[in-house]
């Protein structure tokens, strides 16, 4: 009969050395708590990733009803001007390093109230700095995660090294029927940046 | 009752109301702006009408609205439900677009406080003894009444354009 499998009980297979920095950026980015926020249908779709299906808990990232408590913010859906000096404090209110995922056509352009509307704000990236566009009307909870798992690279990578990356991620893929990638702007053709 | 039965009994004491032509089955009643208050006391005291409900409150522009006659008015349209009787009525009242008003039913259905403020809003109709009219939907600094046929776009809010660049508004002339 073979040995069965247990755990080794060597001293070296159970102590993991490490520095302390990887050890607390290995935690945040396994914690990526992100603030509930949704002011139109792309909501209904952050819902849905938070749902058993995409499950983004297990992920690490926990809702939070407070911004002073969140590390990310994901603005999922129409800004209006009225709005956008709302999502301003609210982003001003969380503690730094603070992170922000734009989500859908209408955060990253004003989407298909951009030509028409009155009083749609034309990408939240107008009042806040963002880290991660995903296109789509609404985009997919893939998509979601895709740029999330973009995210905590970066949050690692800041958390490591220190360094921030200046240049927005373009999640790829996305059905931007609407309105313009915002990527266009920093001269990448819209391309996608991996 | 049905709608000619009401119809006929607001006519009798409103000889100045008159059922507008639409092609829809539900009538509209035309109500000169003057008459309204009285009108609407009698529609919810009388127990055989008791409108208690104000379904809706809401507007709209007339330039431009293929009308016969073309009109020079903004419209204001009252949506009014019975709650024991189950019926229904619709009314229209009409303010010149020059300067629209209307006396308020705020304090006969306060549910009106809310869409009252909306239609001053968005089509600058005036309402004659509302408790505070002052603007629900845009901020306060906003310029001009959107949903007006006439309505000019705002180039910038505090100082962001509106417009990425590259854009341009296919629904109307911008300001500035
Ligand atoms: S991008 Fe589309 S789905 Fe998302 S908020 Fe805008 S209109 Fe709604």
């Amino acid at each position: 009969m073979a040995e069965p499998i247990r755990p080794g009980n060597a001293l070296d297979e159970q102590i993991h050395l490490t520095a302390v920095d990887e050890f607390l950026a290995w935690g945040k980015e396994h914690s990526l708590f992100y603030l509930l926020f949704a002011t139109a249908c792309c909501g209904i779709e952050l819902m849905q990733a938070g749902g058993p299906r995409y499950d983004v808990d297990r992920l690490g990232m926990i809702p939070r009803a407070t911004p002073r408590q969140a590390d990310l913010m994901i603005v999922a859906g129409t800004i209006t001007h009225k709005m956008a000096s709302r999502v301003r404090t609210l982003w001003e209110q969380m503690s730094e390093p603070r992170w922000v995922v734009s989500m859908g056509s209408c955060a990253n352009s004003g989407g298909p109230f951009s030509k028409w509307s009155y009083s749609v704000l034309n990408g939240v990236d107008k009042y806040i700095p963002v880290d991660v566009y995903i296109p789509g009307c609404p985009p997919r909870p893939e998509a979601l995660i895709d740029g999330v798992m973009a995210l905590r690279e970066r949050v690692r990578r800041y958390r490591t090294s220190g360094e921030r990356d200046a240049t927005p991620y373009l999640v790829a893929g996305g059905d931007c029927a609407f309105g313009g990638h915002p990527g266009k702007d920093d001269g990448s053709g819209g391309e996608p940046k991996r | 009752m049905n709608d000619a039965a009401i119809t006929a009994r607001i006519q009798a004491v409103f000889p100045d109301v008159q059922p507008a032509t639409t092609p829809n089955a539900q009538p509209r009643l035309c109500v000169p702006a003057a008459t309204l208050p009285a009108l609407a006391r009698f529609l919810l005291d009388q127990p055989d009408l008791a409108f208690t409900s104000l379904m809706d409150l809401t507007g709209y522009d007339l330039a431009k609205y293929p009308s016969t006659p073309p009109s020079d008015a903004i419209r204001v349209v009252y949506l009014l439900h019975s709650l024991c009787h189950l019926h229904k009525l619709a009314l229209w009242v009409d303010a010149p677009r020059a300067s629209p008003v209307v006396p308020s039913v705020a304090g006969i259905w306060p549910a009106a406080i809310y869409f009252e403020r909306e239609v001053f809003d968005l089509l600058g109709v005036r309402f004659d003894g509302h408790p505070s009219l002052h603007r629900i939907l845009c901020p306060d600094d906003w310029i001009g009444h959107p949903l007006r046929k006439d309505y000019v776009y705002p180039a910038e809010y505090l100082g962001v354009a509106h417009l990425r660049e590259g854009q341009h508004f296919e629904s109307g002339p911008v300001r500035g």
